[in-house]
């Protein structure tokens, strides 16, 4: 009898030993999915912040809160035009320059770079993502905008003034360096680490067969890039470009340094401005009642634009992965 | 005989002929000389930045850059150690709000979620935070902690760098923990390990130096962010008290506002902080991509 209460308490032990690690278990699944869960309450929270915030500036001025260009602390009233046109038009000079200047970058990288000079120069363009926003708005106050006004502002002003278009758009009034056209160029070398990574990282998984078939056949590198990769790569290029504009949309300090900051809108792009994350850093610390509303309003104009832009490029970038 | 030149081409006239193919030759030379130019004004750029920081940064660093406070406005002479010691308290605080939620986060995506509609909506999502611009989160860390509490402190600083490092730790800890082959958790499991232990100590341990790294770049993206720190620690020119209420002085917020001052000691203290933030940002992804590609 005693035998068998031994062989009946054999099992037992184990079990005894499995219920704190079974604990464990669990506690530790469950912690991990709340974590997992978490990354959606923040962006859950990040969207409701940003609605419930501005939303006395969206009840008192409705829509005409996007298109007034009103910007006026002592009467309380705000309009977001200036700083919307501003965002869009930096972010799109951005895109202008830096996309070729990455496409170029990820093609060199790929198909023209010496093997041993591939590693360096690959390490130091992502570094270029490494430095600091703000240390690219000193860069670009101190050393460029200074070089700006006295060799492109000053003389263009000079030869365009009078001409139809060209004479409004590029004409400088008051050629001091800081404006649109600054802050787009200085934006241009921040996303380009972005866009020529995932760009190169694209062209490397292209099956080299391809390329191979086309040199083969006499293709030079220019018509295997414009034939064959380009082709190959396709939606993704653009998504990586919508990532970069997701990045040049949102950048805060370094604009902040070189946009001039004017609340006025000006046809030309050599004039000052500002953009939405720039308004947002500088009005801040200093605004009260309504005009912090505002700002928070403002913010939430930026997040949906940035939202919509970055899942056309998650969705674009992924696509492609899976080839 | 049959390697001679195809007939079709030997009945083109010469001149054609040569013209096509030096055509194509151009394009090819003017693509590879614009790629080629394009990378390098990229890397000059980069020098020039860094150029600049060190003849402008060197003259401004002085032992009292690392022993004295900040100055105040018209004062002469101080230094950086307030500002200094505050980022390292707001990035540490960042990185210990941001790891265990990023690293079991990242570990649900890898080794729970496999597959699930809701690990592919999260991993989206994250993607999405992970681009998505900084000054919104500290909009929402004002509005969510600031205004409730009543002032701006160091905590609202370290959750705002926290949220930002989030998004980079989980992207990594999920692309070391795939790296980890299938049969070291089958043999931990075939041992009657529970998938817990299996996970924390056979592919945990696998992956470390890959999750070291993702903890060092998120170090290196929260350490020179300046606009979330505007909206929640703000910046101030004394000792930060030990509770970290009201402003906590650091250095990417006091660059911002000594850069454009119209003080000397200010501009040059910038300069100074400028440099030691830069370089120790640079040197912390280079030695993270260094463990990245040691571990792959």
């Amino acid at each position: 009898m005693a035998a068998v209460t031994d062989q009946m308490s054999i099992p037992a032990a184990p079990a005894q030993r499995k219920t704190p690690k079974g604990t464990f278990d669990l506690i530790f699944r469950n912690a991990s999915f709340f974590s997992a869960l978490f990354v959606l309450v923040l962006l859950a929270g990040i969207m409701l912040s940003m609605v419930i915030g501005g939303w006395p500036v969206f009840r008192e001025f409705g829509l005409s809160f996007l298109t007034s260009s009103q910007w006026d602390t002592i009467n309380d009233k705000y309009g977001a035009w200036p700083a919307i046109v501003g965002t869009l038009s930096t972010a799109l000079i951005a895109l202008s320059i830096g996309v070729p200047l990455s496409l170029g970058i990820a093609v060199y990288l790929t198909q023209l770079a010496p093997p041993w000079f591939k590693q360096p120069v690959s390490t130091a363009i992502e570094l270029l993502a490494a430095v600091p926003s703000i240390i690219y708005g000193m860069w670009g106050l101190f050393v460029f905008v200074p070089l700006f006004a006295a060799y492109v502002q000053i003389p263009l002003s000079n030869i365009i003034e009078g001409m139809p278009i060209v004479g409004t758009i590029l004409y400088s009034r008051s050629p001091s360096g800081l404006g649109i056209l600054t802050a787009g160029i200085i934006l241009a070398f921040m996303i380009i680490p972005f866009i020529a990574s995932i760009v190169r990282d694209m062209l490397d998984q292209i099956p080299s067969v391809l390329r191979e078939s086309a040199y083969g056949i006499g293709a030079t590198t220019w018509e295997v890039v414009r034939h064959v990769l380009v082709p190959q790569a396709g939606v993704s290029i653009i998504g990586a470009i919508m990532l970069g504009l997701g990045r040049a949309l949102g950048e805060t300090m370094a604009v902040t340094f070189v946009v001039g900051n004017a609340n006025r809108l000006s046809a030309s792009i050599m004039d000052p401005g500002s953009t939405i994350a720039s308004r947002i850093a500088n009005e801040f610390n200093e605004a009260l009642g309504l005009q912090l509303n505002a700002l928070i309003a403002l913010g939430c104009i930026l997040f949906f634009v940035t939202f919509v832009v970055l899942v056309i490029a998650r969705i674009l970038v992924a696509r492609v992965k899976a080839f | 005989m049959s390697l001679t030149t195809p007939s079709t081409v030997r009945q083109l006239e010469p001149a054609v002929w040569g013209r096509v193919r030096q055509s194509r030759r151009a394009a090819d030379r003017v693509m590879k000389v614009t790629a080629a130019g394009f990378t390098f004004l990229a890397i000059f750029v980069l020098f020039w930045i860094l150029g600049m920081l060190v003849v402008k940064g060197l003259g401004g660093l002085s032992v009292a850059t690392f022993t004295q406070i900040t100055p105040g406005p018209g004062s002469t002479g101080g230094g950086l150690a307030n500002a200094m010691l505050g980022s390292l308290v707001l990035t540490f605080l960042g990185i210990v709000v941001a790891t265990p939620i990023g690293v079991l986060a990242g570990t649900y995506l890898a080794e729970y979620g496999k597959g699930s509609k809701l690990a592919d909506l999260i991993r989206f999502i994250n993607d999405i935070l992970l681009s998505a611009p900084s000054i919104l989160i500290g909009l929402f860390v004002y509005v969510i902690m600031v205004q409730p509490l009543g002032g701006y402190s160091g905590w609202a600083g370290g959750v705002a760098l926290g949220i930002i490092a989030i998004p980079v730790i989980v992207r990594t800890t999920e692309d070391m923990l795939r790296l980890v082959p299938g049969p070291l958790r089958e043999a931990g499991s075939a041992l009657g390990a529970p998938t817990s232990i299996v996970i924390t100590s056979i592919t945990w341990r696998a992956a470390k130096a890959g999750m070291v790294t993702g903890i060092l770049l998120a170090l290196a993206r929260i350490a020179g962010e300046t606009a979330p720190l505007i909206f929640t620690a703000l910046n101030n020119n004394f000792w930060f008290s030990p509770t970290l209420q009201g402003g906590v002085s650091n250095l990417p917020v006091t660059i911002y506002q000594f850069a454009s001052a119209p003080y000397e000691n200010w501009q040059q203290l910038a300069w100074a902080g400028s440099l030691i933030i830069t370089m120790s940002i640079l040197l912390l992804s280079i030695i993270a991509r260094r463990i990245v590609r040691g571990a792959k």
